[in-house]
């Protein structure tokens, strides 16, 4: 079998996302200012753990964003990434229909041909299910519980083993004894950083050898309708929201920093002009923008299919194009707030002396502006995040989200409706798109509030 | 004040000007009118002589900008810019692509929609100023803490969430309500209310939060501290002083939006089967008829702009020190 890498667009413009925070955070560690801030966050216990939450996702989107295809003797098969092969076989085993989480039969009666040749309307087993658990439901509890404890026990040992290497190599760069180390990390003598961050990561994966054991014995959340695995797809659909979440970003900022800077700076015409740019985009309702926009962009896509050589790079490049028109939507707002921010900063008197002393006006707005305005675009990047995760869902449902076969909170939630309506119920891809969503989007938004307390000057003062 | 508002009016014209131009780009010149035409009938394999029959029909077989056959000033003015695209100044928002009068639908769909939207708007303001103000009373207390925390998590749970859960358990299970319709009159009461209801809830966490926001600000000015020192009750500080003064952001917050409740919500009455403008933009947009679409777009910028000129108005009347010049 051999791999050969595919990079789709969205996972270029990851992975050069990654790459330019990676520079930032350089830069970012050089200046006081901010690293006092940093330390602020870090004092909030509900930071960190939103933090550490939200690395593990952004783990899971990053491992789901390396793809590749696997040729094994000539056959081809289908786009895959890292992640997919983690957990293989969960994406891989599809059943009929719906089953219920735990299910170990299906959720529909169906023909079923017994040995001796005779047909029979019942439940059928689930093909991902073993054999010896389809019996007695008693059976089933006591494995779910054997395998909890199992997986249970695993992880705290794992646990102990990450603890006690971090604990040992902090202790050895400090040259401290490991027993100080640990007793001060226990006691919190110095900040409440690492005990937080230990007990966060234990929870985690002790969570996750459990979800880990269990889904590779059960569908732990049901399938759904076409008897894919529903927490195969709900993890898959971690991607599809941090992308939207993070790659407009990449078109808001340039946008914003560059007409902010420049309409502030220079005044005049180019104010004007720009003031009319962002006073006309800003004056269309949003949902309305959007839709006007991805519209006419499926249209072009639907129409040029010779610029995509499978479904795969075609649900990439809707997704890319979300992205891009809801960058382009929504940079207005910053650059507003970047514009009134420069106005404020050309008239210091460090700018005023840099322009007396014959500083060129690139070397201004780079050297002297653009820093001062660094605080602003982090709030605003941090603060817009959890929004945009959500817009997705309710974009999708409108008809102008992700493509139908791209994997999203979105379309779960979409086809929840119909879940909800039919008879006997299916709750459990609601359910699911909610267990997974919510953690992402209330941490991020708890974390948003810590990076705006600490760096927003006007609320530093009081 | 008069010269400042026609001043205002006046700056309408290039943004909406704008806002043609964007639409006109986005619908004629990234995809020209035979791609509108195939995604209409569907599909690729179409004929050649029935989209031109369609595009025929609908008025989309002129050029762009010029019209080389015509001559004199109907060179400029037959060209699906003028036709199309600055018609819609006159209101005039011609046929949708499915062939119905748009200007007709809107007049008679926007009813609906007001019918859902105001006592939404009314009633969650009300629940959010209050909840604001416990808070601000208990601040800095846990019961403040817990409250923030809550309006945190309402915050981040999605809207459809809201809207599927309520539909579920008041509509399907607990049996109170229609899970979704719409009639006119007396009624609509029945229809209304689920809709009403789960809007004002999905607005709690962040409305609430956002006044908190305001009142604390306010509490924190020389005026209160001189209302306390004077020996003013602190619930009396609360109704007298600072809402009263807080009310100036919140009023000019919600005069800005007013206009824009006539085009509804696009998932509450998409949800909820309520036959107001909103569903009719989702349904146009699902259908692809980009007639209604640019027409929806150019109306919610005007009532957008109206809101904002209303929000001037409103700031002189709350509060004295404004002039508008």
């Amino acid at each position: 079998m051999t791999f050969h890498p595919v990079i789709l667009w969205t996972d270029a413009l990851i992975y050069l996302l990654i790459i330019a925070s990676i520079f930032c955070v350089r830069w970012a560690k050089r200046q006081e200012q901010l690293r006092s801030a940093w330390r602020q966050i870090l004092q909030s216990r509900l930071a960190i753990i939103s933090l550490v939450i939200l690395v593990t996702y952004a783990a899971i989107g990053f491992l789901d964003s390396i793809h590749f295809r696997a040729t094994d003797q000539n056959q081809i098969t289908s786009v895959e990434s890292v992640f997919d092969y983690l957990v293989s076989p969960l994406g891989k085993n599809d059943e009929k229909t719906y089953s219920a989480p735990f299910a170990t039969h299906l959720y529909n009666k169906d023909i079923i041909i017994l040995p001796n040749g005779l047909h029979l309307r019942d439940f059928p087993h689930l093909k991902f299910v073993d054999e010896e658990q389809m019996n007695p439901v008693d059976n089933r509890t006591l494995d779910i519980i054997r395998h909890c404890t199992l997986s249970t026990l695993g992880g705290i040992v794992i646990w102990f083993i990450i603890c006690a290497l971090s604990i040992m190599l902090a202790a050895q760069r400090q040259q401290q004894k490991f027993l100080t180390k640990l007793n001060k990390i226990v006691k919190e003598k110095e900040g409440i950083v690492w005990r937080t961050v230990l007990i966060t990561v234990g929870v985690i994966i002790v969570l996750g050898f459990n979800l880990f054991d269990l889904s590779h014995a059960y569908h732990i959340l049901g399938t759904d309708k076409v008897g894919q695995d529903v927490f195969y797809e709900t993890l898959k659909s971690i991607r599809t929201g941090l992308i939207i979440g993070t790659l407009t970003t990449l078109i808001t900022v340039p946008f914003a920093i560059t007409f902010g800077m420049l309409s502030g700076y220079f005044r005049g015409w180019v104010d004007d002009v720009i003031q009319y740019v962002y006073t006309t985009v800003n004056s269309i309702p949003d949902v309305l923008l959007i839709a006007a926009a991805v519209l006419a962009l499926q249209i072009f896509i639907s129409n040029h299919p010779e610029f995509f050589s499978n479904l795969v790079q075609r649900a990439d490049a809707r997704l890319l194009a979300l992205c891009i028109i809801l960058g382009l939507t929504s940079w207005t707002n910053l650059c507003r707030l970047l514009r009134g921010e420069t106005l404020k900063l050309r008239e210091q008197d460090y700018v005023q002396a840099a322009i007396a002393l014959g500083t060129s006006r690139k070397q201004i707005l780079i050297k002297h502006i653009m820093p001062n305005l660094m605080h602003l675009v982090v709030i605003a990047l941090v603060m817009d995040f959890s929004g945009l995760v959500l817009a997705e869902a309710v974009l999708t449902y409108v008809g102008v989200g992700v493509d139908p076969t791209t994997l999203s909170w979105g379309n779960m939630i979409n086809a929840a409706r119909f879940e909800l309506a039919r008879e006997p119920v299916v709750w459990w891809p609601l359910l699911a798109a909610f267990l997974f969503m919510f953690p992402l989007v209330i941490c991020a938004n708890l974390f948003a509030d810590a990076v705006r307390d600490a760096l927003d000057p006007r609320i530093r003062k009081l | 004040m008069i010269a400042y508002l026609i001043r205002r009016l006046l700056y309408l014209i290039p943004v909406l000007i704008g806002v043609n131009l964007l639409t006109f780009a986005l619908y004629f010149i990234v995809n020209s009118p035979e791609d509108i035409a195939r995604a209409q009938l569907g599909g690729k394999h179409i004929d050649q002589s029935v989209v031109q029959d369609w595009e025929d029909q609908h008025g989309y077989n002129k050029p762009l900008f010029y019209n080389n056959k015509e001559t004199g000033i109907a060179a400029l003015t037959d060209t699906l810019f003028v036709k199309k695209s600055l018609i819609l100044f006159t209101f005039n928002f011609g046929v949708s692509d499915s062939g119905r009068n748009i200007s007709h639908d809107v007049s008679q769909r926007m009813w609906p929609s007001i019918y859902i939207a105001i006592p939404t708007l009314i009633i969650g303001l009300l629940v959010n100023i209050t909840f604001a103000m416990l808070l601000a009373f208990f601040r800095q207390t846990y019961v403040d803490l817990s409250g923030v925390l809550f309006c945190i998590i309402m915050m981040s749970i999605s809207g459809l969430f809201y809207i599927i859960s309520g539909q579920y358990f008041i509509g399907k299970v607990l049996q109170l309500v229609p899970i979704s319709g719409f009639e006119g009159g007396f009624s609509a009461f029945k229809f209304v209310i689920l809709p009403v209801v789960v809007g004002v809830i999905g607005g709690i966490g962040a409305g609430t939060r956002w006044y908190r926001t305001i009142f604390l600000e306010e509490m924190g000015k020389d005026y209160i501290r001189t209302a306390r020192a004077k020996g003013l009750a602190e619930s009396r500080v609360l109704f007298k002083h600072v809402l009263k003064n807080a009310m100036i952001p919140i009023v000019t917050g919600v005069v800005v939006i007013i206009p824009s409740l006539f085009l509804g919500s696009l998932i509450m009455e998409s949800f909820f089967g309520i036959p107001g403008l909103g569903s009719y933009t989702i349904d146009a947009i699902r259908q692809q008829d980009f007639a209604i679409v640019r027409a929806m777009v150019f109306l919610g910028t005007i009532l957008y702009c109206i809101g904002l000129i209303m929000t001037d108005i409103a700031y002189t009347i709350v509060d004295p020190r404004v002039r508008l010049q």
